[in-house]
């Protein structure tokens, strides 16, 4: 019967197994989210929840989320089988977000940024009216306060429940990091699986450093649309990051593992500190850091850092 | 007084012609889908029967002035009557009407003079936007446009308005140009949307577009933004970021075709029309929702019908908004051009 097959279905994500989508390995569940879900047999990279991709880049205890009272409206009426408001707080409930996007500022390694992680459980990361007046937010904080921005991108495109209004949200995104760049800032763009559509099109591709993770799907029309319009198969390996990398699309990839050092380098490079110091701090190389949270949320970069170190040693 | 001697099929009393028109039982849902412009068919036929009675006047040398009028204003009223009931859908098969006047057709009719430019400067020239140097009652602008083609050799070169990576960038390098030679910008769009295919993924399809949308509004010149017929997603907003944006009435605006939303969110191709409708992509959806400036007037029974009539609402709107926008100090321009997307699709606040 149906409903036994959904009870038993239902039950599997406290299960202590996990199969890799990619090579089928059975994975040890608790290991695998200690490893931020990237499978431990074959490398392959689980599109990370973006509360874990908050913990996983932000200094512990120093991510603040803003705009958290930001909510969709449905102003088409916009039913397919069931209404969009309806989906909205369905799904608000499920996944305990407001939309597809978080949006904040924290330190990474210590180095203060404007945070925003797209969040693909949420309607598969879709971009409608609040993930674009949030990532345009975040641009616009960065912007005030002369701090890059690190935009984590996983989203399957417009959200096509918001028609038109979706469309445009991918020039209000663009128009932001257009003045982001008038006023000399910096923006750092991390694509993750899958990262396609009006998303890609927009905000995602045109900041300054585009840095992916390994095998994440990337492109502007889904493979499908691609393979039925053209009617052939596609290349192995097409509209993949390594992909994207040979056709000089990307400035790189990055495994998830050492994103974090990554990204901070990168944001030691942008905001003038220096990036071997910045790599080298001795309370850096340990894995699970224990940074105590500063008190405000930006002080002077590098003070802060001079005396994190000491307390460090 | 009809005579005799036409034969019994042209014999024309309007009166006998009533319940055959009027019979505008609609068809079900299969059949519109295999033919989008079923509506037309009884106004063609008016039409036809039109033509035909004029033909067997001149032949015969019969006064049928007073039957062709009365059918005149049947069609008329019948038009009317069927333009503005028309469902979505039904307006997105007019958009995409192969008699709709193209971007060439504007080039043609609309402007005094017109210098194409070519290609991107980087990799090739992309039939799929046509850019150039145009003139117009005394007015210099950069023109850019989707180009679709007229005959299938035309079509298959410009891939049908499917713009390649190459075609955003030469519109931006072209762009460049306006801007350095201080004349507006105006662009046409009409396209179903940008090309999904492996060598546009391999030159980085979503990236041109972005860079153009992002770079469009840094252009320190004018820009107007006009969709002409299909404004297919991100490959019509890839030349769409402008000061005054308008639509013509028929056109229509959207994130997704109908198609490809049916498929998605309805897992059926026979949904096409109900995702036409949810989608809001008419100009009077954009107009209401705020996202558009103005909705251009079309000829009575679309574009297809009267292109002149249709390309000269579209030069007035040009030269208007190319009035209004003169005088304007650069700086006030850009920030208004911001803004003016920045507002766009405000979401609500709650109380936390």
């Amino acid at each position: 019967m149906a409903w036994t097959r959904f009870g038993k279905k239902k039950d599997m994500p406290g299960g202590l197994w996990i199969k890799c989508e990619n090579c089928g390995q059975m994975l040890f569940r608790k290991e695998f989210e200690q490893r931020f879900r990237v499978c431990s047999a074959c490398g392959y990279h689980f599109t990370l929840p973006g509360r874990e991709r908050v913990a996983l880049t932000a200094d512990p205890g120093t991510f603040e989320e803003l705009y958290k009272n930001l909510v969709a409206e449905d102003r088409l009426g916009f039913v397919d089988r069931v209404p969009y408001a309806e989906k909205l707080k369905e799904t608000g409930k499920k996944t305990g977000e407001s939309d597809a996007m978080i949006v904040g500022t924290c330190t990474i390694k210590g180095l203060p940024v404007v945070l925003g992680v797209m969040n693909f459980s949420f309607m598969g990361g879709s971009m409608g009216m609040v993930v674009g007046e949030k990532v345009a937010r975040a641009i616009e904080l960065a912007t005030a306060r002369k701090l890059p921005v690190v935009l984590f991108c996983c989203s399957g495109g417009a959200r096509m429940h918001e028609g038109p209004i979706s469309l445009m949200q991918m020039a209000k995104t663009c128009g932001a990091l257009a003045r982001l760049n008038e006023a000399g800032g910096v923006s750092i763009s991390v694509m993750t699986h899958p990262t396609t559509g009006g998303v890609t099109a927009s905000f995602a591709s045109v900041c300054d450093v585009l840095i992916a993770e390994p095998h994440a799907l990337i492109g502007f029309a889904g493979p499908r649309v691609i393979a039925t319009t053209i009617k052939k198969e596609l290349p192995k390996g097409f509209q993949r990051a390594e992909f994207l990398l040979e056709k000089g699309q990307i400035d790189k990839i990055v495994p998830r593992a050492s994103l974090r050092d990554e990204v901070a380098r990168l944001v030691a490079y942008a905001t003038g500190q220096d990036p071997v110091k910045a790599f080298k701090e001795p309370w850096e190389t340990g894995v699970p850091v224990e940074v105590a949270a500063p008190a405000e949320s930006e002080p002077a970069p590098a003070p802060k850092k001079k005396v994190r170190a000491k307390t460090a040693e | 007084m009809v005579p005799t001697g036409p034969p019994a099929r042209l014999r024309v009393d309007p009166a006998n012609l009533g319940p055959a028109l009027s019979e505008s039982t609609p068809a079900k849902t299969s059949d519109r889908l295999a033919d989008g412009l079923a509506f037309e068919r009884p106004l063609l036929e008016l039409q036809q029967k039109i033509q035909e009675l004029r033909k067997l006047a001149q032949t015969t040398h019969l006064d049928l002035q007073g039957e062709v009028q009365v059918l005149e204003e049947r069609l008329r009223h019948q038009t009317q009557e069927v333009y503005a009931g028309l469902t979505p859908w039904e307006r997105v098969n007019v958009a995409r009407h192969a008699d709709r006047p193209l971007t060439t057709d504007y080039v043609e009719k609309m402007l005094d003079d017109f210098v194409e430019l070519h290609g991107d400067r980087l990799y090739g020239d992309d039939r799929a936007i046509l850019t150039g140097l145009a003139a117009m009652r005394g007015v210099r602008f950069l023109l850019v446009g989707h180009r679709k083609g007229k005959t299938v050799k035309e079509r298959l070169a410009s891939n049908f308005g499917c713009a390649h990576p190459e075609g955003y960038r030469k519109a931006m390098q072209k762009m460049r140009l306006a801007e350095k030679l201080r004349i507006p910008i105006v662009t046409l769009i009409n396209t179903p949307g940008a090309y999904p295919g492996i060598g546009a993924e391999e030159r980085g399809q979503a990236g041109a577009i972005a860079r153009n949308i992002l770079d469009m509004f840094t252009l320190r010149v004018p820009v107007l933004a006009i969709v002409i017929g299909e404004g297919g997603s991100g490959g019509a907003l890839g030349i769409g970021v402008g000061d005054r944006v308008g639509m013509l009435e028929n056109a229509y605006s959207s994130v997704i075709s109908p198609e490809g939303c049916a498929a998605i969110l309805w897992k059926s191709g026979e949904k096409t029309p109900e995702a036409a409708e949810a989608l809001n992509l008419t100009s009077k959806d954009l107009l209401r929702l705020g996202l558009v400036d103005a909705v251009i007037p079309e000829p009575l029974g679309g574009a297809h019908r009267d292109p002149a009539t249709t390309v000269d609402n579209v030069r007035r709107q040009i030269l208007a908004w190319l009035d209004e926008l003169a005088p304007l100090p650069l700086d006030q321009l850009l920030e208004q051009r911001f803004w003016k997307f920045r507002r766009m699709g405000m979401p609500i606040e709650v109380e936390a």
